[in-house]
């Protein structure tokens, strides 16, 4: 257990420096003049202008120099300032993440209430109705783009109940919590419900395999009632792998609600991006995609702790 | 092991199944749809009727008008085609150069195998629409960059799934025979490895289609993918949120025609690998 611990932590440090070369990479792969890209093209810049302006972004030094640079001042929290607000990156990527964190908790909490049970029940009553119509629900759940299915909810709500989830302003959970739910349901449905059904897929399959093992059988054998040969013996052991699956899925949500918080205009830190996107703002690009990047390993380090937590097999190793 | 691909075991195989079929019937109406969008579509896709503006579906436009009297329906079809186009050439370039360099990986093994490997590892250090998204932020919108964008985020994925069976397979009796006869490293890695881990390549290639559809229209749909006035499933959606209270059918069709596209390459993958996994054949 120690070594695996170990392992894993000093896997993240390398793992973080390369992401934080790719980050950097990617962004300077903006065609021609990173000034005049994010100035835009409608002031004229003189040359003396332009090279003083590189010089000040520190755009005139060698690339390697320039990453250096980056790295060690984002080491300190300076992800450098927005040249829209003129206000730092990192504060505003700090401000903006609890909504967006909020939103992955809730979709994931509603992906596991609705993908859990239904995978465990299609399990239990293999190629039964109830079996066949789970099957049918993750099959419908994967295809389904969530910006369709948000742009459908606004549509029902809308027509149907004459409300809009989000007309008005966004209100924090710590200031008026019952209203800020209302605002996060149906954002965080729309979010969660391609991950109930690879929640559900998985549930089900791990649940099988386990009903199928020697252990499985040998409970039956002892004349335990099928209740308890599930309850009390496979389900324990078909949950680990979910464990993993959930930590994946979690950090694929950071990824989704980009998405999401444009459809039903959330201001967390996926709008802060298409937002910086569309006003060529790349401090701030460069710092939200390195800030979910981050936390996306970060997940997937805690997920695979806890796997190796609740799995013996790792745990007495 | 015959160096053939047994195609027509495979499809034998994958008819069995229904719901695989039903994949494969899903994708095969793709296509054709995509292809024959100019002689199916009653309209032209970007051709405004100005006196027709946001009509709900009639005899005249099957499916509606949007904003500036544009037929849906000729959008939708037209939608297909730009759709397949993104799709299939961005997967096509993922599959070749990932294919590549994972063979390469695992038939030289060693240095180059780590090096190249670890540098794919990072690429799964980043959710894959984020990744995406990075791209195409950087480059610029458009269809081009988002090929570009989807190739790179899948590449990773074909060089992992290409390298396992090539470890396999290079310690195999056949590939040492091969090598002792004195043919060259290129040769055998085409002629008798590659076609020795096809299967899991198949299988991959069609998940690999159906995720590159849905991340197509994702970009379309952030304003980030195929430019206006070309029509794209993905920005026909975004476009009908802002009139969604008075023309709620332009929500409808381009979803739905995602959600059917996504569907069959799903079942078609989910098919292929019960029918070319031995492991999972019952």
């Amino acid at each position: 257990m120690r070594r695996f611990l170990i392992q894993r932590l000093l896997a993240f440090v390398p793992t973080l420096v390369g992401i934080s070369i790719v980050v950097f990479l990617v962004m300077r792969l903006i065609p021609g003049d990173t000034i005049s890209a994010m100035i835009g093209t409608q002031y004229k810049l003189t040359e003396a202008q332009a090279a003083a302006l590189r010089a000040y972004f520190g755009l005139d030094k060698p690339l390697p120099e320039q990453y250096l640079i980056w790295l060690t001042a984002a080491l300190r929290g300076d992800f450098g300032y927005s040249v829209r607000s003129g206000q730092p990156v990192l504060p505003e990527i700090l401000n903006r993440f609890p909504l967006t964190l909020e939103l992955a908790l809730l979709a994931m909490m509603i992906a596991l209430a609705i993908g859990l049970p239904l995978g465990v029940v299609s399990a239990v009553k293999r190629d039964s109705l109830i079996d066949l119509s789970g099957r049918l629900f993750a099959l419908i759940g994967l295809a389904l783009p969530n910006f369709w299915l948000g742009t459908l909810l606004i549509l029902v709500l809308s027509v149907v109940f004459q409300t809009l989830p989000n007309s008005g302003d966004y209100t924090d959970l710590l200031e008026d919590p019952l209203a800020n739910l209302k605002q996060m349901l149906f954002p965080a449905i729309t979010l969660g419900f391609a991950f109930s059904a690879s929640i559900l897929r998985a549930t089900r399959s791990s649940l099988l395999e386990e009903l199928q093992q020697d252990y499985a059988r040998t409970a039956r054998g002892k004349g335990l009632r099928e209740r308890r040969v599930i309850a009390g013996h496979c389900l324990k052991n078909a949950l680990i792998p979910i464990i993993t699956i959930a930590g994946v899925e979690m950090g694929y949500l950071f990824g989704g609600a980009v998405i999401v918080e444009e459809i039903f205009t959330l201001p967390g830190i996926g709008r802060l991006l298409l937002n910086a996107i569309s006003q060529r703002d790349y401090a701030v690009v460069q710092g939200t995609i390195m800030f979910i990047a981050f936390n996306f390993v970060l997940i997937n380090l805690l997920a695979d702790l806890a796997y190796a937590f609740v799995n013996p097999r790792i745990r007495y190793d | 092991m015959r160096g053939r691909i047994p195609i027509l075991r495979i499809r034998l195989r994958v008819f069995r199944h229904p719901s695989a079929g039903l994949g494969l019937a899903l994708v095969l109406a793709y296509l054709l749809v995509a292809v024959l969008a100019g002689v199916l579509s009653p309209y032209s896709p970007i051709e405004q009727h100005a006196a027709d503006r946001l009509q709900a579906p009639n005899s005249r436009y099957l499916l509606g008008t949007d904003e500036f009297g544009r037929d849906i329906f000729s959008r939708l079809l037209h939608g297909a085609t730009n759709s397949l186009r993104v799709t299939t050439v961005a997967v096509a370039a993922a599959t070749l150069l990932g294919t590549t360099l994972g063979m390469i990986a695992g038939y030289t093994g060693g240095l180059t195998d780590n090096a190249i490997m670890r540098l794919m590892d990072l690429f799964f250090a980043f959710p894959a629409i984020l990744l995406a998204l990075a791209i195409v932020a950087a480059l610029g919108p458009g269809a081009g960059n988002t090929i570009l964008a989807i190739a790179v985020v899948y590449m990773p994925i074909f060089a992992r799934v290409s390298r396992g069976p090539v470890l396999a397979t290079k310690a195999m009796e056949f590939v040492t025979a091969a090598r002792c006869i004195g043919v060259n490293h290129p040769r055998i890695l085409l002629r008798h490895i590659l076609p020795n881990i096809t299967a899991p390549l198949i299988v991959q290639v069609s998940l690999a289609l159906s995720w590159a559809m849905l991340t197509e229209a994702s970009l379309s749909f952030l304003g980030l993918g195929t430019r206006p006035p070309e029509p794209s499933w993905g920005s026909m959606l975004s476009d009908s949120r802002r009139l969604i209270e008075l023309a709620p059918w332009m929500a409808v069709s381009p979803g739905f025609a995602i959600m059917l596209g996504v569907l069959g390459f799903n079942l078609l993958g989910d098919g292929l690998r019960d029918a070319l996994d031995p492991r999972l054949r019952k």
